[in-house]
């Protein structure tokens, strides 16, 4: 399904569906461009809705209960994402489908970097 | 743009957003508890995240190609795709910081756009440092 959006994206509108260039174009891009992306956010954020409306449950998870954690990953995600021009979606998704070498690289450096955090973070003491 | 143009490219947008969002929550990425054990190699590794992103990759691919058989997209004038090229140092550094963010909160953006209705107090702190975050990073690449 995220593939299958990925490709409506495209063939519809012509664009990479990466979340984070979707995020900050919607506040700060051109107004051309803004209403699609505020839509397709808005989809987002409608989907538990649909979700709880086909299985009869909602969504479960668990979230990290560190609020100082949060903070900080939130900051790092974000500003990450921008400095590396996107994030798992567009670089992980549309870029690897686009064979681009950039994507590719981001890929493995942000799996790489990942993997050590929660290594650090769970098996050192 | 006509005013029905513009409504068809919010509807797309819309379906697409939905469509992206029953996705995640239905694959586990959006629960930061299964992306972490996905992240977490040395301990009671679960793999399947690495399914789910191969397969919409993959999905991408073969549906992209189709894709550009056309001149131009259905509801804008042409194609609009990245352009740059080099590997450099931006693209690096903003990849790591963004691993290490995401090893420790297990959020990545879209996961937690399409969380956030369900409240957690986690993902409503963490979606203002997002916004700041990328906000913070506009001062480093003015061109961003």
């Amino acid at each position: 399904m995220i593939g299958l959006s990925a490709v409506l994206v495209m063939l519809f509108l012509g664009r990479i569906a990466g979340i984070s260039g979707i995020t900050w174009g919607a506040m700060t891009g051109p107004l051309s461009e803004r209403g699609w992306r505020a839509a397709f956010l808005l989809g987002l954020l409608a989907a538990p809705l649909l979700v709880l409306a086909l299985t009869g449950t909602a969504p479960e998870q668990t979230v990290p209960s560190s609020m100082p954690g949060m903070i900080v990953a939130g900051l790092l995600v974000g500003f990450g994402a921008r400095l590396g021009s996107g994030c798992t979606s567009g670089h992980g998704v549309c870029g690897l489908a686009r064979l681009s070498p950039r994507s590719l690289v981001a890929v493995l450096t942000f799996m790489a970097t990942a993997i050590l955090t929660v290594f650090v973070l769970r098996h050192l003491p | 743009m006509t005013l029905a143009g513009g409504g068809l490219r919010l509807t797309a947008g819309f379906a697409a957003g939905l469509l992206f969002g029953v996705g995640l929550i239905l694959s586990g990425m959006s629960d930061p508890a299964k992306v972490l054990s996905f992240l977490d190699l040395a301990g009671n590794w679960d793999p399947s995240l690495a399914f789910v992103m191969a397969g919409a990759a993959v999905v991408s691919f073969v549906g992209y190609r189709f894709s550009w058989r056309r001149t131009r997209p259905v509801l804008f004038d042409k194609f609009e795709l990245p352009t740059a090229r080099s590997i450099d140092r931006p693209l690096v550094v903003g990849a790591a910081l963004f691993g290490i963010g995401w090893g420790i909160g297990g959020y990545c953006p879209g996961p937690a756009w399409s969380a956030l209705g369900l409240g957690d107090p986690g993902t409503l702190v963490f979606m203002p440092a997002l916004m700041l975050g990328f906000w913070a990073a506009g001062l480093m690449r003015p061109r961003g």
